[in-house]
């Protein structure tokens, strides 16, 4: 906000400029390594013949069960979204909206801080018992579930401030013309918080998509997620660098496309509220 | 935090529009009614999620952590041994350097990120072009998976073949065991840390200055003020709020840390990376001791009610 003059610009130019390479260099350098045969990678060479066998591997190869993890991930991630959002809007309508007393307000946002701030590990133990119990152990609609318990403090949070913004005379004055409670929140409320359900939604679709901790220990090979996926390549008797490379690189394609079309919305869930 | 006022109680029987049905008391007592129903209606959902998925699994590590558990046929078998968790625990060296490492890496890499992210804000927000590439750079190590991070500086950390071990080699020195040395594979865990956070700060406090009054800065100036007392007088107390809520999150999610270092190092060599998340990891699965690891999950739950607790009033006193 000061505006850098002379000396100090070449500065700051300088330090931007040290900040993007600092960003750029590592992601350019794994996409390098993806495209390399293994004996190349190990060989540190930096000319190379760049060769598609990584990612064929990876997606086709017999050892691999890549296909399966993006199919697994885009499900999970898909599904525990939308309940999320779904669960995540009506509380938070309810919550910012409908006159709850103090105590009842306080505990609810109280507690999912406190769940928001204890290691996923402290919880994964008694999941993974859970699960078990209940036969869901090793199935895709277990790790839904976590995924939206993971994701539901975050959303409430963020569509609370949403709905903060929306002026209480515009669903007053549709309750005036005869609307009900619930028709002036999904006619009325709902259409003007779009742009926090696209920046909640995102978020909530990252997180799923990024989560490792639960997974990893939550599913088995027919149910792993990408991260497991990638994690598997690296942790294996012998590791395979290129493929690793390889399906890092697939893995970074969602967030690519979402910084690419999404990023307004992106910033707007990441720092809503810091700014207020 | 918009939490409702006591004032808009009364707000459903005020229309004029449904005065008719609502004229009678009796009716305007239903309506109420019909208010306090659908509030419940709509935050059922969630209470459901949280005490099944979050409170219900909280409550069950105290079932755990005084327990023996074991696999069986039948599944879990419990056996009641609350002495034999709590005697390992006051005998558990382990976690204090566990505790001590996660404090280490909490601490430095939170520290590293919040100065070099306000720094980069700063910079970025007084130069003229280049903003919007910044931003958008930025805004990717946030996104990828931490899996995905953790992998690419593996890479890069090769002892063998890495870019930074060839980097020196070109300068005539020697490889370093980034991950393998004891002493040093903390620190090459907070840089990725660094690396992968710093621009989340970015994002945050970038927001908070593009904000500030340009009116009162440019005042100051004409008035003389340095760069240094325009930054320590004016920027830094406006954008209090922001530094605190990107010092929170940083500080919740770095004690949390599992994914990179998981993939970096595992906890290792020896433990000297392994955090408490990684701990109750390898508690919890590598060793298979349920009972253990829960009694150690409320252990860290009841110092972070602890921590939470006394510092509510500073977290309101900034935050707010």
């Amino acid at each position: 906000m000061i505006p850098l003059r002379g000396r100090e610009l070449w500065i700051g130019y300088a330090f931007l400029a040290a900040g993007v390479l600092s960003i750029v260099l590592p992601f350019l350098w794994i996409v390098m390594t993806s495209f390399k045969y293994e004996i190349a990678i190990l060989q540190g060479r930096f000319t190379f013949a760049p060769t598609l066998f990584n990612y064929q591997d990876v997606l086709f190869g017999r050892r691999s069960n890549f296909i399966v993890n993006i199919g697994n991930s885009l499900f999970v991630a898909a599904f525990s979204t939308i309940a999320v959002l779904i669960v995540g809007s009506l509380a938070a309508y309810s919550l910012s909206r409908l006159s709850w007393s103090r105590w009842i307000a306080r505990g609810f946002l109280g507690w999912t801080m406190l769940f928001n701030t204890i290691p996923t590990l402290t919880v994964v133990g008694p999941w993974y018992l859970m699960s078990q119990e209940v036969g869901l152990y090793d199935t895709l609609t277990a790790l839904i579930l976590t995924h939206i318990a993971i994701n539901l403090p975050m959303t409430v949070w963020l569509m609370m401030t949403f709905f903060g913004d929306i002026p209480m005379e515009l669903e007053e004055a549709a309750r005036v013309d005869g609307a009900g409670r619930w028709e002036a929140f999904v006619k009325v409320v709902l259409p003007l918080a779009i742009p926090g359900l696209i920046a909640a939604g995102i978020i909530a679709f990252v997180f799923s998509w990024n989560e490792f901790t639960v997974a990893l220990n939550l599913t088995s090979r027919g149910t792993a997620t990408v991260p497991v996926g990638i994690a598997n390549f690296a942790q294996q008797y012998e590791v395979q660098n290129g493929q690793m490379a390889a399906a890092s690189v697939l893995s970074t394609i969602p967030a690519m496309i979402l910084m690419i079309f999404g990023q307004r919305f992106v910033v707007q869930g990441l720092t809503m509220g810091a700014v207020k | 935090m918009n939490l409702p006022s006591e004032t808009r109680t009364g707000l459903p029987a005020a229309g004029p529009g449904s005065a008719a049905r609502t004229r009678s008391r009796a009716g305007r007592r239903r309506r109420r009614a019909g208010d306090r129903w659908f509030r419940w209606a709509l935050l059922l959902p969630a209470l459901v999620v949280l005490l099944v998925l979050t409170v219900w699994p909280v409550a069950n590590l105290v079932r755990m952590a005084v327990s023996t558990i074991e696999f069986g046929r039948e599944g879990a078998e419990f056996t009641f041994t609350p002495l034999r968790n709590l005697s390992r625990l006051a005998g558990d060296e382990l976690f204090l350097t566990n505790l001590w490492t996660t404090a280490l890496f909490v601490v430095v890499s939170v520290a590293i990120e919040m100065a070099l992210g306000f720094l980069l804000a700063l910079m970025v927000a007084g130069v003229p072009r280049a903003k919007g590439l910044v931003r958008t750079m930025m805004i990717l190590p946030v996104l990828v998976p931490p899996v995905a991070i953790g992998s690419m500086w593996k890479l890069m950390y090769n002892y063998d073949f890495g870019i930074l071990n060839q980097a020196l080699g070109l300068i005539g020195l020697g490889p370093i065991g980034w991950l393998s040395e004891p002493s040093l594979a903390l620190w090459s865990v907070v840089l990725v840390d660094v690396w992968h956070w710093t621009p989340f700060v970015f994002l945050i406090l970038f927001a908070g200055v593009e904000g500030l009054p340009r009116e009162v800065i440019e005042a100051a100036r004409v008035d003389g003020a340095t760069t240094a007392q325009i930054v320590r007088k004016i920027i830094v107390p406006l954008m209090a709020p922001a530094i605190a809520v990107a010092f929170i999150f940083r500080s919740i999610l770095a004690f949390k840390v599992f994914d990179q270092i998981y993939l970096l190092t595992s906890g290792g060599p020896g433990t000297s990376t392994e955090v408490v998340s990684l701990r109750l990891y390898h508690v919890f699965f590598g060793q298979n001791e349920l009972g253990y690891g829960a009694l150690l999950s409320l252990v860290i739950i009841a110092a972070i009610v602890a921590f939470l607790v006394t510092t509510r009033g500073l977290v309101g006193r900034f935050a707010r």
